[in-house]
């Protein structure tokens, strides 16, 4: 038995026939091939798959696909418009805000999420809002810093943080 | 080594991998698709301990799907890198909780899901060891009763008819008799759990044979020549029919080192010819099923005269090795020719041995066994001064190894081994050491940490560069980088030597057995040091050909011409000309062409290193350099609850030249972190009886997050260049993590007179010491 979902995913709508047991993070790796989120332990701890469903932070593993039908998703891949990245990704970069590179898609867009609900975050909210993404080879250091940077970046050019 | 200028070594040049890993374009295993690909279920032991009497396959087999399954009796071969201890699947008996008993692979994961359930297993269970002490016991069990008869590097001596899997004994000296000499003597334990990397991509490889027999493995690791040659021994093929490619690897940290799932997906895809066979572990068993790092059992006895200097030093390391030491007996090596740390230790008795359990597989983790040791060490070197009543800081800076002093193994150091003096010195002012300051439930402590690379003396490393046809450079690499930056400082080297624009090199991924250069290992902290070097070679040959072909162009002399900014340039006349006009030979006006297509392969191997002697593990020089380095910390603890706040480290290494500001800096925090993580938090937890795992998720298993990192983090570097490093440049990578504990338990004593020597310095154990402490010392 499947279900006939529409999810608008990077500004494109995607309808498919899915299993009620997909979950959103396996639609969008092998059914659209956004592999992009990651699966770091299929049980919601350490935020590798996050995506922004309608603006907020989700781990896509805990989400089913069918509870996405009609939704908006952003996934890393939607970040960048024609080849010009977004700030935040910039930031990562002349941060050295990573290493490995499998936990920066759910950092980077858990911060997006932050900053669309806060664009002017302390550190200690930066902290909280990112502690559900593990990152094992960077001690955070340079991901704290980034997202500071790109925050002050944000607000400086007044565009909003968020898609 | 030069005092030459650089232009690109030293700066912050982008990292090269970071467009695509910003933007998800980045592919790792897990991301790859294969036509038709099968999806494997690994069965597990679930006993620690057992004889295997019978493994059934049939209902498996006959499950709707199923298109391949395997156990010991298909592939009785032997696998491992030091020690050929292990076997694809379980043969006559299982020696952890995790270990894989048969595998099935299906066309859907439900479908082997349901034949993995449906594999019958006759277990007659053993006697359970997790301790090394019963593992010493006399009369023991045997986990692995043909020890004797494995296949085992030479350099290696495990012990048939026990549990002892290696057994390094350093020999310097005379301690006994120094020891009568000394004014104060002091004897410590220290002990250091299981604990697990926790890289966040597990370990997951894809494999296919193809109708011709050729065997190809897509995988997560950090070694692609190891898993090749480790492939191709197990099961007796060929090398140049094995291929394996890496792609991007989302964390190793030593865990994907050497070769893990490899030979299950192999195994499985010989029996599924023509099919991709895809194996990996879940969250919970990467905490147990593959390797671990292993625990250790500490006991030093250290001798001192009254001016504070050690005479008299004897170290016994007993490694918890687990169920198989293929791997982990070089961690027991290594711990060895290292027993005494930064210091210099004239009369020294030192025993490293490695023991059997029935824990999960000890193995490379970042450090090799280095935190551990220090772990003791370090502290064993701030009680002693205070048994004597001697600041620890100028008690580490009297006894410390430099130029001139020998190590454990008799090897003298010299002016290029690097300097622990500095890196104390630095640690201790940034951290205001011997200012007088003493605030209530704060304090301070320094811990050293040195490390060589742990390696087969012939380890080698080799690249090829060639050119595109506009002029770019592109440079083929087999060290992976595994997040450290390698490709970034390979482009570096290319483009210094070659005097490119930074944004003419490209380094290729993946790295591939069938067409990239071979490369031993991405592990021991050697990658920047003999890839970088490698490239260097490969740059001046580039670099030669480039002039010669120049020099007829220009009918000049080639030692008077020079590379600038992607051209050869005449300084004399000024002429010049792009290397889009040479690298693919070079065109006279008359139509007649010279040279040809750039290109140059270049190799690194250490010279120079003698074997130890088996007996007392002298040797003027075992391994290929030395990097050391210091960590201070600042603690704040609540003297109530037990709870303490790491709020400041600072470290110091002596790396030689600093390729790359910013990624140096990242990756020493990062090995802070991950020290800061197995010192206050980390340990794998098993059933003291079933020895089966009781915290295997990330739920009750923490590692550090944003919530849990100091305040402050701070890395400082030194440069005594390395004789032999490519612009002097040493390795870094693991030594970030090995000071970082036994920093944060001085500081605890420093802030409370509170030491905890079983790592990890819970807020539990803290609790406990002070209300300890309270009941020997009654408040007036």
């Amino acid at each position: 038995m499947t279900q006939r979902i529409t999810v608008r995913v990077n500004g494109i709508p995607e309808t498919a026939e899915v299993a009620p047991d997909r979950t959103l993070l396996t639609f969008l790796r092998e059914d659209l091939d956004l592999t992009g989120a990651k699966e770091g332990c299929n049980e919601g701890e350490c935020g590798a798959c996050v995506v922004l469903v309608d603006r907020k932070p989700i781990n896509a593993c805990l989400m089913l696909a069918v509870e996405a039908d009609g939704r908006e998703v952003v996934t890393i891949e939607g970040l960048a418009k024609d080849g010009v990245l977004h700030p935040l990704q910039r930031k990562f970069l002349e941060h050295q805000a990573l290493q490995c590179g499998f936990c920066t898609p759910g950092m980077i867009l858990t911060t997006l999420g932050l900053l669309a609900e806060n664009p002017s975050p302390s550190e200690g909210e930066v902290r909280r809002a990112l502690s559900g993404n593990l990152c094992r080879c960077t001690g955070y250091r340079q991901i704290l810093d980034a997202v500071q940077d790109a925050a002050a970046e944000l607000r400086g050019t007044g565009k909003g943080a968020a898609r | 080594m030069s005092d030459k200028p650089t232009r690109w070594v030293g700066t912050e040049v982008p990292r090269v991998d970071g467009l695509e890993k910003v933007t998800g374009a980045a592919r790792y295993t897990g991301d790859l698709k294969f036509p038709r690909m099968l999806h494997a279920v690994v069965v597990r032991s679930p006993h620690a301990h057992a004889r295997v009497r019978d493994v059934r396959l049939e209902q498996a087999a006959r499950v709707p799907g199923v298109r391949a399954v395997a156990c010991g009796k298909d592939f009785p071969f032997h696998v491992g890198i030091y020690l050929k201890d292990q076997t694809v699947f379980a043969t006559d008996r299982v020696r952890y909780v995790g270990d894989p008993v048969a595998a099935v692979a299906a066309e859907t994961p439900e479908a082997a899901r349901e034949a993995a359930a449906r594999v019958e297993v006759d277990y007659e269970p053993l006697p359970v060891i997790l301790d090394v002490a019963d593992g010493m016991a006399p009369g023991a069990t045997l986990v692995h009763p043909d020890l004797g008869s494995y296949e085992c590097v030479p350099w290696i001596t495990p012990k048939g008819g026990s549990n002892v899997c290696n057994h390094l004994k350093v020999r310097k000296g005379d301690y006994e008799a120094a020891l009568r000499r000394c004014a104060h003597v002091v004897e410590r334990s220290f002990s250091v759990p299981q604990v697990q990397h926790v890289p966040i991509e597990g370990h997951i490889s894809v494999a296919r044979m193809d109708g011709a027999g050729k065997l190809e493995v897509y995988t997560s690791a950090q070694s692609p020549f190891t898993v090749r040659h480790l492939l191709s021994a197990c099961f007796k093929l060929p090398h140049g029919d094995v291929r394996v490619v890496v792609p991007h690897v989302g964390g190793g940290f030593g865990g994907k080192a050497g070769i893990n799932l490899e030979p299950i997906a192999a195994a499985l895809a010989m029996k599924a010819r023509g099919r991709w066979v895809r194996v990996l572990v879940d969250r919970s068993e990467e905490f147990y099923a593959v390797v671990v790092r292993q625990g250790l059992e500490a006991t030093l006895v250290t001798g001192v005269d009254k001016q504070g200097k050690v005479l008299a030093q004897k170290l016994l390391y007993l490694w918890n090795c687990g169920g198989y030491g293929g791997y982990g007996v070089n961690v027991v090596r290594a711990a060895g020719y290292t027993c005494g740390g930064a210091y210099e230790f004239p009369n020294l008795w030192g025993d490293s041995i490695g023991v059997y359990t029935n824990r999960p597989v000890g193995s490379a983790y970042r450090g090799f066994g280095m935190q551990e040791i220090h772990w003791a060490l370090e502290q064993q070197m701030t009680m002693v001064a205070q048994e004597i009543g001697m600041d620890p800081v100028e008690f580490r800076l009297r006894n410390c190894l430099g130029p001139g002093k020998s190590t454990v193994t008799g090897q003298v150091l010299d002016e290029h081994s690097g300097r622990i003096d500095l890196c104390i010195r630095k640690v201790a002012e940034e951290l205001g050491w011997g200012d007088g300051r003493k605030e209530p439930n704060r304090g301070r402590g320094i811990a050293c940490a040195v490390k060589a690379p742990a390696m087969p003396n012939d380890a080698a490393s080799s690249v090829l560069l060639k050119f595109c046809e506009d002029g770019m450079l592109e440079v083929l690499i087999s060290g992976i980088d595994i997040g450290q930056g390698l490709k970034t400082v390979a482009a570096q080297f290319a483009a210094e030597a070659l005097d490119l624009p930074f944004d003419k090199v490209r380094v290729r991924g993946l790295p591939d057995t069938d067409l990239s250069p071979y490369d031993w290992q991405t592990v021991a902290s050697r990658q920047t040091w003999a890839t970088g070097n490698a490239v260097l070679r490969a740059a001046e040959n580039c670099k030669q050909q480039l002039l010669g072909m120049a020099s007829r162009a220009f009918d000049a002399p080639a030692s008077r011409l020079r590379l600038a900014n992607g051209t050869v340039l005449d300084p004399e006349t000024g002429r010049s000309l792009p290397f889009e006009r040479l690298v693919m030979g070079y065109q006279f006006d008359d139509g007649h062409t010279i040279g040809g297509p750039v290109a140059a392969a270049a190799s690194f191997i250490p010279e120079g290193l003698i074997f130890l002697d088996p007996e007392t593990s002298q040797s003027p020089k075992p391994v290929a350099k030395w990097t050391f380095g210091a960590q201070g910390v600042e603690v704040r603890v609540d003297p109530e609850t037990g709870q303490f706040t790491v709020e400041r480290i600072v470290g110091c290494y002596d790396v030689g030249k600093v390729v790359h500001p910013s990624l140096i800096r990242g990756q020493t925090y990062g090995g802070m972190i991950q020290g800061l993580g197995t010192g206050v938090m980390e340990e794998l937890l098993l059933d003291p009886q079933t020895g089966r795992p009781r915290n295997a998720s990330l739920t009750d298993y923490k590692i550090p997050t944003t919530e849990d990192i100091p305040e402050k983090l701070e890395a400082h570097f030194v440069e005594t260049p390395q004789a032999d490093g490519p612009l002097g440049a040493r390795g870094v990578g693991e030594h970030t993590m090995i000071p970082t504990p036994a920093a944060i338990s001085d500081a605890l004593f420093d802030a409370c007179g509170i030491r905890v020597t079983r790592m990890p310095i819970t807020a539990e154990k803290v609790r406990a010491a002070l209300q300890a402490k309270k009941k020997e010392q009654p408040t007036p």
